[in-house]
């Protein structure tokens, strides 16, 4: 009775992986302190997509202090994957990729007008140059009033 | 590719590449490492299963997705693909706060104009109003 008293007890402390595989969850079990049994969902996925025993190499090729950050990494790409069969994490990627050549874009393009309002400003901020006195000038067709000067640099007339 | 040739996946896992192989398609005999290290993160048989419920128009980039997380993986153990995508959105939140200072100051400019124009409205409104 007792002895099968500490083995219920034992079996209740499987972790979710070891639930899942219906196997004795040992003292060592390298998966049991990232995949509780409280969670069981969060192993199923990445048992799907990865597999318990790749799982468990890539953690035993890590130092303890990185595995919790690996098994959390594994967790997200599993979920990710089996929400999008096709593209899984990588469709994050693609996905914020193009967000920031959106972003980028549009970036430049204010930054563009601003540098237009800054010209306006500082051209609008410089004294007139005085107009340049010209003798004026009889032609065939009698005395000329003098034709406004056609700036190439400033064809909108911003100057004036 | 099945009777002469095996793919890659049938020459590492060491079978007879048959006819309908799943992998044959994606895994060619040339590209090795390719398939091996798609085996080594997500091993053949889930490969496998992923691409047998896929239809077969979407299984290419299923595979080539596969291949870019399988690489991720092994150039950082620890963090994989979700390594690059934390890298992404933390340029996209910089990004953000950028265009949010662009903003501000277009803003400002625009301001600066109406403020600027506003006057000159005021006085034609003034002019018009003594010509009645």
């Amino acid at each position: 009775m007792s002895s099968s008293n500490s083995v219920e007890g034992s079996y209740s402390k499987r972790c979710a992986a070891c639930k899942h595989l219906r196997r004795r969850c040992a003292e060592d079990c390298v998966l049991a302190p990232y995949f509780p049994a409280t969670h069981p969902e969060r192993f199923e996925c990445v048992h799907k997509i990865f597999g318990a025993g790749n799982v468990a190499r890539m953690l035993k090729t890590l130092p303890v202090q990185e595995r919790a950050q690996a098994a959390d990494s594994l967790s997200a790409e599993a979920y990710w994957r089996v929400r999008d069969p096709v593209y899984g994490s990588t469709g994050i990627v693609i996905q914020t990729n193009q967000e920031i050549s959106a972003t980028q874009c549009e970036l430049a393009k204010i930054r563009a007008q601003i540098s237009m309002y800054e010209a306006r400003r500082a051209s609008e901020q410089q004294p007139p140059p005085p107009p340049a006195v010209l003798p004026q000038q009889q032609g065939p067709l009698g005395p000329q009033e003098s034709m406004p000067m056609f700036e190439p640099n400033d064809p909108f007339n911003f100057l004036n | 590719m099945g009777g002469n040739t095996p793919c890659a996946s049938c020459k590492l896992l060491r079978r007879r590449c048959a006819k309908e192989c799943i992998f044959a398609p994606y895994f060619p005999p040339e590209d090795p490492h390719k398939f091996a290290i798609v085996h080594k993160v997500f091993g053949a048989s889930n490969v496998s299963k992923m691409l047998q419920d896929l239809p077969v128009h979407q299984r290419a980039d299923a595979v080539s997705s596969l291949v870019y997380e399988a690489n991720a993986r092994m150039r950082d153990p620890v963090y994989g693909c979700v390594g690059a995508i934390s890298y992404l959105q933390h340029q996209v939140s910089q990004l953000q706060m950028q265009l949010a200072v662009a903003q501000a100051e277009i803003l400002c400019f625009q301001m600066q104009q109406q403020d600027s124009s506003s006057p000159s409205m005021a006085q034609k409104e003034c002019s018009h109003k003594s010509s009645l």
